[in-house]
């Protein structure tokens, strides 16, 4: 596996900057804290050390490398190109969060902080952070809107069965939006004892950049992965995008070949002719939200709006900035994907293949599906299938039910 | 260019005198009860009105500013209603500096330079963007430097060395926020604050003035000694929600108003 220390940074640049977006639009208060995390960072990713400690756990409790599975009867079924699974749902916790939940905590304990704070949406951030907060022996504080609360419970209880202290967050949209606005404001009140584990490539620099090493081991995997094992790259990445950590940590190792086409998938919602949808790239227009400056939902007076997806992983009005960036240089194609093609979607994968996939997974699979349709049979086309969707099942059942299609 | 003197530099010519600054949201819990409440507030001491405008995610206040923040939003307040309000303020021959508080992000969709020409049109002085530290600010202080406007630069007790190179650059005043956290009243301040203050002072040229967390006129004694001026926000802010029915009915707004005056004569007094 190779170790962190080995990729060249192209962005961001050292303001923290991807061409015009990025930055740390922050209160002075965490100024301090997040230029000695860069620090911090820059240190430890140099340090064989800590880079053979995260190694390490990912492979011994996380469980990497991931699998790349042939999705054979899924392929037969769309006709079309050959469909490969990046396998993060069998990181244990059953995401890809773990793979930077693990790197921000191990960074936290070598700083010398011994309570970490973190913000969810759909839970699966908030379980991995609180997963490695008792591994290494942290305490765990996990921010989550009083709505995503409602729509996962099992996820509320496993983040407290690990020992981690929920608690809600009431304000606004009551979801990720507003969970890591309260995140922000308990971590300027605490910010001398207390990391921040940031879910996703958002929020101030180092975040987005530091996010992205951590996940970046899902494509270098698939990209050794696919080489090994068709002696050839694949010829279309495809991913869901909500934050976009899990897309970013893909595309990342493949943005220099230019053979293959990166493909960013949002929710659309109910739609993108609706007021209800979390197509941020593709409705979006830049502004500044939770440190960075990058797409945003918002009104022409600047007024953050809600976003909406079935999947509480996606509902977030941000996104990363590296990915405005890949959007504004046209190295990435952004499209989006409705909440009722992404419960088809899980369905297909589910019945084809036994695996149930997590909502924000099932964005990326429906895109995947019509662009495989498009494709010859020669072509290979890898979807990063981020989590599982153990968590998800009362809503789809929810949502199948609704729709009298069960 | 402008070439009159900026109000904020007129009003700290003299630092043998402190000054106060209150907070208030601009339409919490309507356009015409902060026009009232400002005059009022004039009346009572206040030097310079610091007014914030609402926004839908207020990532450094605490949870009574939040809630003014949601009441203006409900009536549909902008960055142009803002203007507005210092105009009519203007107008009506009120003499006091006027400092804007807006997040980033609504000043960026207004357009930054538009809306230092406007601060500077409409009669305002100065602006606090709290989530726009110093490595992010240079296109906004230039647009403020052409309008004659300041932009007011925060210093935390975290700064640490960061409080030299803020002081050098600060303009009008220097906005130290006086605990950790969010906005919002606190029964007891840090106890290093004389010292930060202290060393604030000395790394500055302009006059300093402290915020956050101070709402009682014990506590502004406390703080007099070792700064310029005195900010109040959420202490106000509660008065104004407990008293929003009231100040949104015409017949017994001014009796609200009037009690709201008393309390921040108080604090006013308590400064000198």
């Amino acid at each position: 596996m190779k170790n962190i220390q080995t990729t060249t940074r192209v962005v961001p640049d050292e303001n923290g900057r991807f061409g015009a977006f990025g930055g740390k639009f922050i209160p002075e208060t965490l100024m301090n804290a997040v230029t000695e995390l860069e620090m911090a960072f820059e240190e430890a990713r140099r340090d064989p050390a800590f880079v053979q400690e995260l190694n390490g756990l990912l492979s011994e409790y996380a469980g990497r490398p991931t699998p790349l599975t042939y999705a054979e009867r899924l392929t037969k079924a769309v006709g079309g190109a050959q469909i490969y699974l990046k396998r993060e749902d069998l990181n244990h916790t059953g995401a890809h969060k773990l793979n930077n939940a693990l790197g921000q905590a191990l960074l936290a304990k070598r700083m010398g902080k011994k309570s970490i704070i973190a913000e969810t949406g759909a839970g699966q951030h908030g379980v991995a952070s609180a997963t490695v907060a008792a591994k290494l022996g942290l305490s765990c504080t996990v921010f989550m809107g009083e709505e995503d609360i409602r729509r996962q419970s099992l996820n509320v209880f496993r983040m407290k069965l690990l020992g981690a202290e929920v608690i809600p967050a009431v304000s606004g949209s009551r979801t990720l939006k507003d969970a890591t606005n309260e995140a922000i404001r308990h971590w300027v009140s605490h910010v001398d004892e207390t990391f921040y584990v940031i879910g996703s490539v958002v929020g101030p620099h180092p975040y987005p950049y530091m996010v992205r090493e951590f996940q970046k081991i899902i494509g270098e995997e698939t990209r050794s992965q696919v080489l090994q094992m068709l002696r050839r790259l694949p010829d279309e990445v495809v991913a869901c995008v909500g934050g976009g950590s899990n897309a970013i940590g893909m595309f990342y190792p493949f943005i220099q070949d230019e053979s293959v086409a990166l493909r960013g998938v949002e929710a659309a919602g109910k739609g993108i002719d609706t007021e209800k949808h979390a197509a941020t790239l593709t409705l979006g227009r830049p502004g500044v939200i939770h440190g960075s400056l990058t797409y945003l939902l918002q009104d022409e007076c600047g007024q953050v709006q809600e976003a909406h997806s079935i999947s509480a992983g996606l509902d977030y009005p941000g996104v990363g900035p590296e990915h405005a960036y890949l959007k504004d240089s046209g190295r990435v194609t952004y499209t989006s994907v409705t909440d009722a093609e992404a419960l088809d979607a899980v369905q297909v994968l589910c019945q084809t293949e036994g695996i149930i996939p997590a909502l924000e997974s099932a964005h990326a699979i429906a895109e995947a599906i019509k662009r495989a349709k498009e494709m010859s049979s020669d072509k290979i086309l890898v979807i990063c299938l981020s989590g599982r969707g153990d968590k998800d099942v009362l809503t789809i059942q929810e949502a199948l039910t609704a729709e009298g299609g069960e | 260019m402008t070439t009159a003197l900026n109000r904020i530099d007129q009003l700290f010519a003299d630092r043998d005198r402190k000054r106060f600054i209150p907070f208030l949201t601009v339409g919490d819990p309507s356009i015409e009860a902060t026009f009232h409440l400002v005059k009022a507030m004039v009346e009572a001491g206040a030097d310079l009105i610091e007014l914030g405008i609402p926004y839908s995610d207020p990532l450094a206040d605490g949870p009574t500013i939040q809630r003014a923040s949601e009441r203006a939003l409900k009536n549909g307040v902008t960055i142009g209603d803002a203007l507005q309000l210092v105009k009519r303020l203007r107008e009506s021959g009120m003499e006091a500096s006027v400092v804007l508080f807006s997040y980033f992000n609504p000043v960026l969709q207004y357009g930054i330079e538009r809306f230092f020409a406007d601060l500077a049109a409409y009669g305002a002085d100065g602006v606090v963007i709290p989530d726009l530290p110093i490595e992010e600010n240079g296109r906004a202080v230039t647009a403020a430097k052409q309008n004659g406007i300041h932009v007011i630069s925060l210093v935390a007790p975290t700064s640490s060395s960061r409080i030299n190179t803020i002081g050098a650059q600060a303009t009008g005043f220097l906005y130290c926020v006086s605990s950790l956290g969010v906005t919002g009243a606190r029964v007891d301040l840090r106890e290093d604050l004389a010292d930060f203050l202290e060393r604030v002072k000395a790394s500055t040229s302009v006059p300093t003035a402290v915020g956050f967390g101070i709402s009682t006129p014990e506590q502004v004694r406390a703080v007099a000694p070792h700064t310029d001026g005195v900010i109040v926000g959420s202490a106000i802010v509660q008065q104004i929600e407990e008293h929003a029915e009231q100040l949104k009915d015409p017949k017994q707004m001014p009796e609200a108003v009037e009690k709201i005056k008393t309390f921040v004569h108080q604090l006013a007094s308590a400064l000198q």
